[in-house]
């Protein structure tokens, strides 16, 4: 059995380097293809029928004008008279013609009677929400009650939340779906899943899993809201097999928005105890949230911090929303949001920097403290915090009012179960072939710094195919697995290739295998490099068949690990008057492990902390009482970051550290976004001296929370 | 969008001959910024649409400080933004361009639709009538979310706020319009354009469904400060959550003539003799121009939840006189 294991700091060209992203050119010139620039002959576009209720029974459907629309291909019902739909969205019938207004056309030609239902649609309110409100979790952990009874004991009590929001995805759910005779399905999908999804379709579809063919080369962002086939997958099929034709299907942004995923809110009351010196006792705290009508997962509170006695209850509100899906670090975003607040209350009660609060409660942290330490005063250093932090009740002139906060977070991000195929031609060409897929997050161009890496060679040598559901399969990009699981089974694979063709080319040197390497395009002795081969000379050596190794990670293993940390700290300036908040700065510094491109990791923390500002700021899904719908389900009302909302970027990635180095891969596409959240409401809260307890921090927020803590601008 | 015919006149009185004369089967169509998506929603399914972008007369911009400044319908806010006379002499409605922080919508968006524009309440936009209300006629602006609705001029039945950026700043101005009919033109101050519908089926403005915005025109400026401020959450293209205009005639430094406009507050730009009475005869302070934001709001109503935004209103008319008696 041969030993797999990364290259040490010394024996490194490509890996750790700034390494700009293989498909980098494709994209910025547009000539990368995405599964919503798939034409097919004959393609039909398909619409979706929604529901204008959020709960409402169907009672009639007529399609007869619509059918007899010339273009019309075919209409499908999804959900028919008697079916009960839950959510403003919810899709009803989907019709196929010659082009998208002829799709559109037939839609308003279609006459649905509805018999609308009682609904509930917003939760941050529990007091409304009556018996769709079940309690979910109801948990002791020590002595509670004791804690927050000792002597001098300080007790902080504070409200929190974040409320739902959408993911965004530039480029939404869809996909073209094509089927050959009635048995075999090629599908171009926008998906997290090239390998996983085709079984979703056979199976719903009840035709063999090996038949269904998918095929996407890259994706418009995902976030964990693509793993799925997804209505508009399933019922596309349906569509296509209906009409005998391919069927081109993308949401429309205001679908988009309402039905294709979203993050759960979470609201919480929460109780701190801590003695006057800063160590923390207890935590109390009652939660709920809303992932739609079907539920959610719960926040793993309080977050990083094991406080010793706990009580914490959490109750799920089922409402008519569209059903939740994974966000970038599910409900560690929340979490993080509800704890560090918490915390930094506490902080500022106990007239502590939050610090060295922070610090003096680091034994809590767990397994990671001495990094989250070390990171907090790296963080601090990038910040100088030391000197730009002042006490919230600091009494300042003018309007403009600026404050510092920090988090902490973490996540797993352990290498899923990955394969590949590694060809070595005798050209001298170098393929590697995998089921994976490239988020945006580098896939293709870590697994070709890897086999670079491992063969000597530049990293244009390596040509990587991705994307295809015939290549090896390879996990879903998520949780963070795709980084480790993708390079694993590259270094494997070509550990393996390398240790044949050293067999093959070693007699030619007249030394044996083990005492060659390869380095700078060639295959030399150690020690020696007049004694080699140029790769392609050694390459020839094959003969006419291409040397194929397969690699597979297995979900773990020596190349990598599971479990980072990462500290954030916010730089903002709220103006009092107007309750606008600018981010000045923030400061991100971030373990993974063994970095195999510098460049793309800084990119998924910058690509994180845009998103964390947009969250922590700007978006919410603002849900309408009267009517049942999202009222901003366009990105016009539901705001994103502009390029000048977001002030200015400092990435600190935790490297040269031998022993991070040897932990291994472990993945970051979500750890840094976690923080933002947290840190910059702490930031708020510095700067105005009053905590602002709901993301997003807007203007009427802001303005309300020193409205109440008796901070308002001077009314005359 | 449904189907439609495209008309593209060369001459404005064949744009005029163009239009139906009741509103529905025709739109007239400028940069599109606004209309094609409003037809992407099903919120107009006109029959026709006409095309200004041919007539040529409806461009340019022309100045003289004696006659002052001429715009033409289609000059677009990027023209506007570029033209030194116009950041020179009427700073106010420069910086009221520049708040459409959107080069796209900028370069393509134009004065006149700019002025037409229609209210982007998002009961309206949803399909629910411009004047938002329920299957049984019952208004959802007051007890549905309101958070960027109306402040002022806000006791129904319309609540919306009227969405252009560059009215507040042209009234200020004293600017009026030359509108073209089919009996020729007539003029009309602006300020007098904008009108609160009292039914879905009337517009927000003072065109008659054959009619269209030829010219604004504005009067010369010298001696004449002004100012626009807008409060915005996002950097990025946003909307204004509260704004206000500002024109200031000073004599040495006392304030000899006001006229102040607050935008995006009011179903219609919203002109405030209060904040105008407590400029003029002062000199301008913070404590003065703060006194006049308090007077441009003392009529001001919070629905349930736009409190916030008679702060905000405030503040930009306090912001507004500052930086207008502040600037040359
Ligand atoms: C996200 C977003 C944010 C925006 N933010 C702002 C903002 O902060 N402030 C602001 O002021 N604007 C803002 N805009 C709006 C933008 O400025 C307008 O859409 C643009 O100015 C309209 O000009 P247009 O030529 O494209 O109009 P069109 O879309 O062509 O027309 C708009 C309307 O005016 C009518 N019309 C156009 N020209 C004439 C004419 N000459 N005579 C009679 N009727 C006419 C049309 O029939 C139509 O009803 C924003 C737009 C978007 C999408």
């Amino acid at each position: 059995m041969a030993e797999y294991y990364w290259p040490d700091a010394g024996n490194r060209r490509l890996i750790g380097q700034r390494i700009s992203r293989v498909d980098g050119p494709l994209k910025v010139s547009g000539s990368a293809k995405y599964s919503a620039d798939i034409s097919r002959p004959g393609m039909l576009y398909g619409k979706v029928l929604r529901s204008p209720y959020a709960h409402a029974k169907i009672v009639s459907i007529d399609t007869g004008a619509a059918e007899k629309m010339p273009g019309v291909k075919a209409i499908h019902i999804i959900q028919g008279p008697g079916k009960v739909v839950q959510w403003s969205g919810a899709e009803i019938l989907a019709v196929a013609a010659v082009d998208e207004s002829t799709a559109e056309d037939a839609l308003r030609k279609i006459k649905v009677k509805f018999e609308p239902l009682p609904f509930l649609v917003d939760e941050a309110n529990l007091s409304r929400a009556g018996n769709r409100a079940k309690p979910a979790a109801d948990q002791v952990v020590g002595d509670p009650d004791k804690a927050f009874q000792e002597k001098d004991v300080v007790i902080l009590e504070g409200s929190y939340g974040l409320p739902v929001i959408a993911h965004c995805c530039l480029e939404p759910h869809g996909q073209v779906v094509e089927w050959e005779g009635d048995q075999s399905l090629k599908v171009y999908p926008s998906t997290q899943s090239v390998s996983g999804v085709g079984g979703e379709y056979a199976a719903a579809l009840g035709i063999p899993a090996g038949n269904v063919l998918v095929s996407m080369q890259h994706i418009g962002g995902g976030f964990g809201s693509k793993f799925d086939a997804g209505p508009w997958g399933l019922e596309s099929a349906r569509l296509a097999k209906k009409a005998g034709r391919p069927v081109k299907y993308f949401l429309e942004r205001a679908a988009e928005m309402t039905v294709a995923g979203n993050r759960p809110s979470t609201f919480a009351k929460i109780k701190l105890a801590a003695k006057p010196d800063g160590t923390l006792l207890g935590w109390e705290s009652d939660s709920w949230g809303t992932g739609g009508i079907g539920g959610s997962g719960i926040p793993p509170i309080p977050y990083i911090f094991n406080i010793p006695n706990q009580r914490k209850r959490h109750t799920a509100v089922a409402t008519n929303n569209g059903a939740q899906r994974a966000w970038r670090a599910p409900n560690h975003p929340q979490a993080c949001f509800l704890t560090m607040s918490a915390l930094d209350d506490m902080a500022a009660k106990l007239r502590m920097d939050p610090l060295e609060f922070f610090l003096k409660n680091i034994d809590l942290t767990g397994v990671r403290k001495e990094l989250y330490r070390k990171e907090l005063l790296k963080a601090a250093e990038l910040m100088d915090w030391k000197r730009e932090w002042h006490a919230r009740d600091l009494k300042s002139t003018g309007p403009l009012k600026r404050g510092l906060g920090l988090s902490i977070h973490t996540w797993g991000g352990r290498a899923h179960n990955s394969k590949c195929a590694l060809s070595i031609h005798p050209d001298g060409s170098v393929e590697v072939n995998s089921g994976s897929q490239d988020l945006g997050t580098g896939t293709r161009t870590v697994m070709a710094i890897v086999a670079a890496e491992t063969f000597g060679l530049p990293v244009e040598a390596i040509k990587v195919n991705i994307g295809d559901s015939r290549f090896p399969p390879s996990g879903p990009s998520g949780g963070s697995t795709t980084v480790g699981g993708v390079t694993s089974a590259t270094r494997r694979a070509a550990q393996d290739a390398l240790a044949q063709l050293m067999a093959k080319v070693a007699p030619d040197l007249g030394v044996g295998p083990e005492r060659l390497e390869a380095v700078a395009g060639r295959i030399a002795v150690k020690g020696d490099s007049t004694k080699g081969l140029s790769w392609k000379q050694a390459c020839s050596k094959l003969g006419v068949k291409a040397l194929t190794m397969n690699g597979e990670n297995p979900g773990g293993g020596p190349l990598n690990n599971s479990g980072v940390g990462g500290v954030q700290m916010a730089d903002v300036t709220v103006d009092s008057e107007t309750g606008v908040v600018k981010i000045n700065k923030l400061v991100a510094v971030q373990d993974c492990g063994l970095i195999i491109d510098l460049k793309t990791a800084e990119s998924q923390v910058y690509g994180a902390l845009i998103m964390g500002i947009g969250y922590a700021l700007f978006e919410e899904r603002i849900m309408d009482n009267l009517t049942g719908r999202m009222l901003n389900a366009n990105l016009e009302f539901y705001k994103l970051a502009g390029l000048g909302d977001i002030g200015q970027l400092v990435v600190h990635m935790w490297m040269g550290d031998k022993e991070q180095d040897d932990r291994g891969v472990i993945g970051l596409g979500e750890p840094p976004v976690i923080s933002p959240g947290a840190a910059i409401s702490n930031a708020v809260a510095n700067a105005i001296g009053v905590r602002v307890p709901n993301l997003p921090l807007t203007p009427d927020r802001v303005l309300s929370a020193m409205e109440k803590g008796g901070m308002a601008y001077a009314r005359i | 969008m449904q189907g439609f015919e495209y008309a593209q006149p060369k001459r404005k009185d064949e744009a005029v001959r163009l239009l139906a004369d009741e509103w529905g089967p025709t739109e007239i169509l400028a940069g599109g910024t606004d209309l094609l998506s409003f037809m992407k929603d099903d919120l107009a399914s006109p029959k026709r649409l006409v095309d200004l972008k041919g007539v040529k007369e409806l461009g340019g911009i022309q100045y003289t400080t004696k006659t002052g400044l001429r715009l033409g319908a289609l000059v677009t806010l990027e023209e506007l933004l570029d033209h030194a006379e116009v950041r020179q002499s009427y700073p106010a409605l420069a910086q009221a361009a520049a708040g459409v922080y959107s080069p796209q919508i900028r370069s393509r968006g134009t004065v006149g639709g700019d002025l037409c524009q229609r209210p982007r309440c998002w009961y309206y936009r949803s399909g629910f009538g411009l004047l938002a209300r329920d299957a049984s006629g019952k208004p959802l602006v007051p007890d549905g979310d309101n958070r960027y609705h109306a402040i002022l001029g806000n006791g129904g039945p319309a609540y919306f706020v009227n969405p252009s950026s560059l009215a507040p700043a042209l009234i200020a101005l004293g600017a009026s319009l030359r509108i073209m009919g089919p009996q020729g033109s007539r003029d009309l101050l602006l300020e007098n354009f904008f009108v609160v519908p009292k039914t879905d089926a009337e517009r927000e403005y003072a065109l008659k469904p054959n009619e269209i915005v030829a010219e604004v025109l504005v009067p010369p400026a010298s001696g004449i400060r002004s100012a626009a401020y807008e409060v915005r959450q996002r950097e990025a293209l946003d909307w204004p959550l509260a704004a206000a205009a500002v024109a200031l005639k000073l004599d040495g430094k006392k304030v000899q003539g006001a006229r102040v406009v607050l935008g995006h507050v009011a179903p219609i730009p919203w002109r405030s003799p209060e904040a105008e009475r407590a400029l003029i005869g002062k000199t301008v302070s913070e404590a003065v121009a703060d006194a006049a934001g308090l007077s441009a709001v003392s009529r001001a109503q919070r629905l349930s939840r736009n409190g916030y935004k008679i702060q905000l209103a405030r503040v930009a008319v306090k912001r507004a006189v500052l930086q207008a008696a502040g600037g040359a």
